[in-house]
């Protein structure tokens, strides 16, 4: 962890936890997830977080990704606090920096794959033009061009997460943020999809967080922090695993 | 902003044809049954005031004994000269038509036909505005004397010549005969539902002579009064004349009638009006109960929609912007239950206009009103489940099965 700072110290960090605690209810049945932790992470890494279930690492993605707030502590994204915005200030934020895929895909059903595409683009409020031209774009970056019309039902899973990868890179966002990306997925395709993170985080620069417990995949990214009982166990970096080494 | 909702909204509707449909239907027959209910209640009212104005303009009519009661029978007829007096003393009549009526078999050649024989001046003519399609009216010495002539409507017409012309024929009316001197133009079915047509035309004088045997007495006397004039001061007059007239004392009631034909027509037209507000009223009712359908399966489509709701938020839609996809979601839906409703009572209106052989009026203003209620009833019934999916917690809703 020493190291990690050591060396980001020098550029400005994209996030920041400090002292990060999250309690969940109240009194007698509250419970810690998240006992003080510090993380800084800088634009274009490439960070696994890894963890037994209950480790506080879901919850940590959490606020990451702005859909949560912490209890104690502050977030810094861009140096704004994150914890201090409302609701709807965190929506903005997501909308314009961040982008999110899950495990389960959570694609729109009877939508065709350029209409879910399209969607993060609709918030935005831009032109049908610029909204179709995109949405195929991204398609085509994670080689779905021509299956444009096709609606989740009529997809593999490794197509549909690759659809979900396309929504959320289609607004160019600063950080991708990866729930257990491959969860769902057979290893052939779970590969496929680490290797189009790992280009997407190498050629657009984009910084992705992923969460994942599988250390097959973890083995993709260029940082792995481990989670236990609501705090950062190791940190460590890692030479990351060549894309196309598996295939 | 407010193009993205809507756009947002019609996709939404469209994944969901045969849902969305379900959803309008309780909209649909609202709107149909106020806007049908509404639309065939005015058919009605203009029908029966274009009937009793088809009886005459500014028209009284002076019955013998009380329109309640058994003082209706035996009261005493009237007599020619009340008639004259009338048109000497009352200055703001136009016309006064003393009539009297019996049934009688009219034959010519081979074909017969029985029609009520009314006798009475060129004064009914005007009173009852009649329109002479051929011939011409009665002259002075015709009425004078009481000649046997006749001008026949219509509907006799049609029984005893077909399409002939049949004046300057002879009809045989009871035991004479009888020269036809002009054709009425036709007026139809009258406010009680009887053929105004179907009637022969007598001097008044004839008719008493010929067919009642009463040389002075007089039926019902038909008054039609000059244009602008106030009809209760009028009927005021007429009532003290003929109380005079008929010598009854302070203590007595009249044992007559003045009816006023415009009044009925507007105690008619008002009770229509009453009983169209009443059924509009409960088809209202299941237009409040189609609004009640569209929040039923709205919130039904939140909960189902959770997962989908959360990966908006996710994706960082705005409270309000979902709150706004819902809602105009529900008014699109009702708006649209609307117009469908507005076509589906054209098309009932127009059918039961043709049964009932009532006119259709179309009422824009109806229309309207129902549209902008459906669409009302969207935003009501829409904005408590709208709430509810922007107020989700984005990361509960993703985690919801």
């Amino acid at each position: 962890m020493k190291e990690a700072s050591a060396t980001d110290g020098e550029e400005r960090a994209l996030i920041e936890f400090q002292k990060v605690v999250k309690i969940y209810g109240q009194g007698q049945i509250a419970f810690q997830a998240l006992r003080g932790v510090d993380l800084r992470i800088a634009r274009g890494e490439f960070l696994a977080v890894m963890g037994p279930s209950g480790s506080g690492k879901s919850t940590a993605m959490n606020i990451l990704g702005c859909l949560d707030i912490p209890s104690a502590g502050a977030y810094r994204f861009q140096d704004v606090h994150v914890e201090r915005l409302d609701r709807n200030q965190r929506a903005l934020l997501r909308r314009h920096y961040l982008g999110f895929v899950f495990q389960g895909f959570n694609l729109l059903s009877r939508t065709s794959a350029q209409e879910n595409v399209e969607l993060p683009l609709l918030y935005r409020g831009e032109p049908v033009a610029q909204r179709h031209a995109a949405a195929r774009q991204a398609l085509a970056r994670v080689g779905l061009s021509g299956w444009e019309a096709h609606t989740p039902a009529e997809l593999s899973g490794g197509q549909q997460q690759r659809v979900a990868i396309a929504r959320a890179i289609v607004t160019q966002p600063l950080v991708l943020l990866a729930d257990e990306p491959t969860g769902n997925l057979d290893s052939t395709r779970s590969h496929e999809i680490m290797e189009l993170l790992v280009r997407l985080n190498r050629e657009q620069g984009i910084t992705v967080l992923m969460v994942t417990h599988e250390a097959d995949m973890a083995a993709y990214a260029r940082r792995v922090v481990h989670f236990v009982d609501g705090a950062v166990e190791s940190d460590a970096r890692q030479t990351e695993r060549e894309p196309g080494a598996c295939s | 902003m407010f193009l993205n909702a809507i756009l947002l909204a019609l996709r939404e509707i469209r994944r969901n044809l045969t849902r969305s449909f379900l959803t309008i239907l309780g909209i649909v027959i609202g709107v149909a049954a106020v806007i049908t209910m509404v639309t065939l209640g005015n058919g009605a009212t203009r029908m029966v005031s274009e009937q009793i104005s088809s009886l005459g303009s500014n028209l009284l009519i002076l019955r013998p004994g009380q329109r309640m009661g058994p003082a209706a029978f035996g009261s005493a007829a009237f007599r020619v000269s009340d008639a004259d007096a009338l048109t000497a003393q009352i200055l703001t009549l136009r016309a006064v038509a003393p009539t009297v009526s019996r049934s009688a078999p009219l034959v010519v050649g081979n074909e017969n036909w029985s029609s009520s024989v009314t006798g009475s001046t060129n004064d009914y003519l005007t009173v009852g505005n009649w329109q002479l399609a051929a011939g011409r009216s009665f002259s002075a010495e015709e009425q004078q004397a009481g000649r046997a002539v006749c001008i026949i409507g219509e509907t006799v017409r049609n029984k005893l010549f077909g399409r002939q012309n049949p004046v300057g024929a002879q009809i045989r009316v009871k035991n004479f005969s009888c020269p036809i001197v002009g054709l009425l133009a036709a007026k139809g079915q009258g406010a009680m539902g009887m053929d105004q047509d179907d009637t022969v035309l007598m001097p008044l004088k004839a008719v008493q002579r010929r067919l009642i045997g009463k040389l002075q007495d007089v039926n019902v006397i038909m008054l039609s009064m000059r244009d602008g004039v106030d009809s209760t001061q009028v009927m005021a007059q007429i009532r003290r004349l003929m109380r005079e007239r008929r010598k009854l004392s302070e203590s007595e009631d009249d044992n007559f009638t003045i009816m006023d034909t415009r009044q009925i027509a507007e105690t008619l037209s008002s009770t229509i009006g009453t009983m169209t507000t009443l059924l509009g009223a409960v088809a209202a009712v299941s237009l409040l109960v189609g609004g009640i359908g569209i929040m039923n399966i709205m919130l039904v489509s939140v909960t189902e929609r959770t997962r989908e709701i959360g990966i908006r938020l996710a994706i960082g839609a705005l409270e309000h912007e979902v709150l706004l996809q819902f809602l105009i979601e529900a008014v699109t839906l009702s708006a649209f239950g609307g117009l469908v409703g507005i076509a589906l009572a054209f098309v009932s209106c127009l059918a039961l206009a043709a049964v009932t052989q009532m006119p259709f009026i179309f009422d824009p203003g109806i229309n309207l009103i129902s549209f902008v209620f459906s669409a009302l009833i969207g935003v009501l019934f829409g904005y408590i489940p709208a709430r509810r999916a922007a107020r989700l917690d984005p990361i509960e809703a993703l985690r919801y099965e």
